[in-house]
């Protein structure tokens, strides 16, 4: 298999691409889908101060780098979500990546500085694990980068992702969730610009950027996530993909170019009465915010305790 | 050859030589899915795995839903 640019020995075929790539090109092919997802949907400007939310994984990690790479002053944000092992190793391998590259992280631990972990959390709001990591990153991304003084948050949401969330909503017609479902979310209301660079990338792409760059990512999954309506969803679109590749990403950028302004109206509806929360001043639509809530919820369960996960959830 | 897979891990031996393509469909596990690495690079679907080589297959889907 040949590097379709160079000719030289490849190392991956990317089919929606009809292509193949040796290490050089495919580093490049990361590199310029990046910048083109930046420039295209207008998602960083010159001199931003760049907060990369970093979970140890593939993306987030691939995406800091990339970042720098283009020449963006990013720093990172971990979340210690106190989920065990799990999050010890992750913590362990964003320290060592920044570490190594003299790069700045900030670290939040919610065992720490709010007094529950996530599973204590799901179990107090009676929420599926991922509905209170969620919650609880949303929350602490904006309050970071508030506090922080800086101009975006990027995540490292790459296209399968992005596909896989969009196949959701469609499923159960979320039109709220569907109006608000798009690369970059500006910054409006006390809430900080959001960002998605790696759109464009598929997971596989992701992990194979750092594999050849020498990152090394926890590779494990998080022991919560197993058996997620998300990643059933994921199964569903890859054996589109499959037979049928670029199906992801006709999918999903078809949905922002002929549909997700069809559903921004349906957005808006309960941002317009939007208030600071009266415990610690975050935007919300209520008297408390949904994390304050959590956090009261949560205050007497204890923590370190795993959550029983069923068999399927 | 050694196979080192994951979720769970586990490693199986795998007689060869034979592609990484037909390894992939000998396990059943979709090549959209997963990396094929062996020392500290990638190998590509038409390579010939030696019966000597140890390779990790590494799956790429990961989960949560925030």
């Amino acid at each position: 298999m040949k590097c379709t640019v160079c000719r030289a020995p490849a190392v991956i075929d990317v089919r929606r691409h009809n292509a193949n790539f040796c290490v050089e090109h495919f580093l490049r092919l990361c590199r310029d889908q990046v910048a083109r997802t930046i420039k295209d949907f207008d998602m960083l400007a010159p001199g931003d101060h760049v907060l990369v939310a970093i979970s140890g994984g593939k993306d987030s990690l691939a995406l800091w780098d990339i970042l720098v790479e283009l020449g963006y002053e990013a720093d990172g944000l971990y979340l210690g979500l106190g989920i065990g092992d799990y999050s010890d190793s992750s913590a362990e391998h964003a320290r060592a990546f920044a570490t190594e590259r003299g790069l700045q992280l900030v670290e939040v631990d919610l065992p720490r500085d709010h007094g529950f972990d996530i599973p204590a959390g799901s179990r107090a709001a009676k929420r599926v694990p991922c509905s209170a990591c969620g919650l609880s990153k949303r929350h602490l991304f904006d309050d970071a980068a508030r506090k922080g003084s800086y101009d975006v948050v990027a995540t490292g949401h790459n296209l399968d992702d992005e596909a896989a969330v969009l196949f959701g909503n469609v499923l159960h017609w979320q039109s709220d969730y569907l109006g608000r479902q798009l690369p970059v979310l500006p910054e409006r209301d006390g809430f900080p610009r959001k960002v998605k660079p790696l759109v464009r990338l598929g997971e596989r792409e992701t992990a194979a950027y750092c594999v050849l760059r020498g990152i090394d990512y926890i590779v494990e999954e998080c022991p919560m996530a197993a058996g997620n309506k998300h990643l059933g969803y994921k199964e569903a679109l890859n054996a589109i993909e499959a037979t049928s590749p670029g199906s992801k990403h006709e999918f999903y950028f078809g949905f922002l170019a002929r549909a997700a302004g069809r559903f921004a109206a349906d957005a808006q509806g309960d941002r317009e009465h939007l208030r600071p929360c009266a415990s610690c001043g975050a935007p919300t639509t209520g008297e408390t915010c949904a994390f304050c809530k959590l956090v009261a919820r949560a205050a007497g369960e204890a923590v370190g305790v795993p959550v029983d996960l069923g068999p399927r959830r | 050859m050694k196979v080192r897979l994951r979720n769970p891990k586990r490693e199986v031996d795998v007689d060869g030589p034979v592609r990484v393509h037909a390894l992939l469909e000998r396990l059943q596990i979709s090549r959209e899915t997963v990396l094929v690495i062996r020392g500290d690079t990638l190998v590509p679907g038409d390579v010939l795995l030696a019966d000597d080589d140890v390779v990790e297959i590494r799956p790429v889907i990961s989960g949560g839903a925030a």
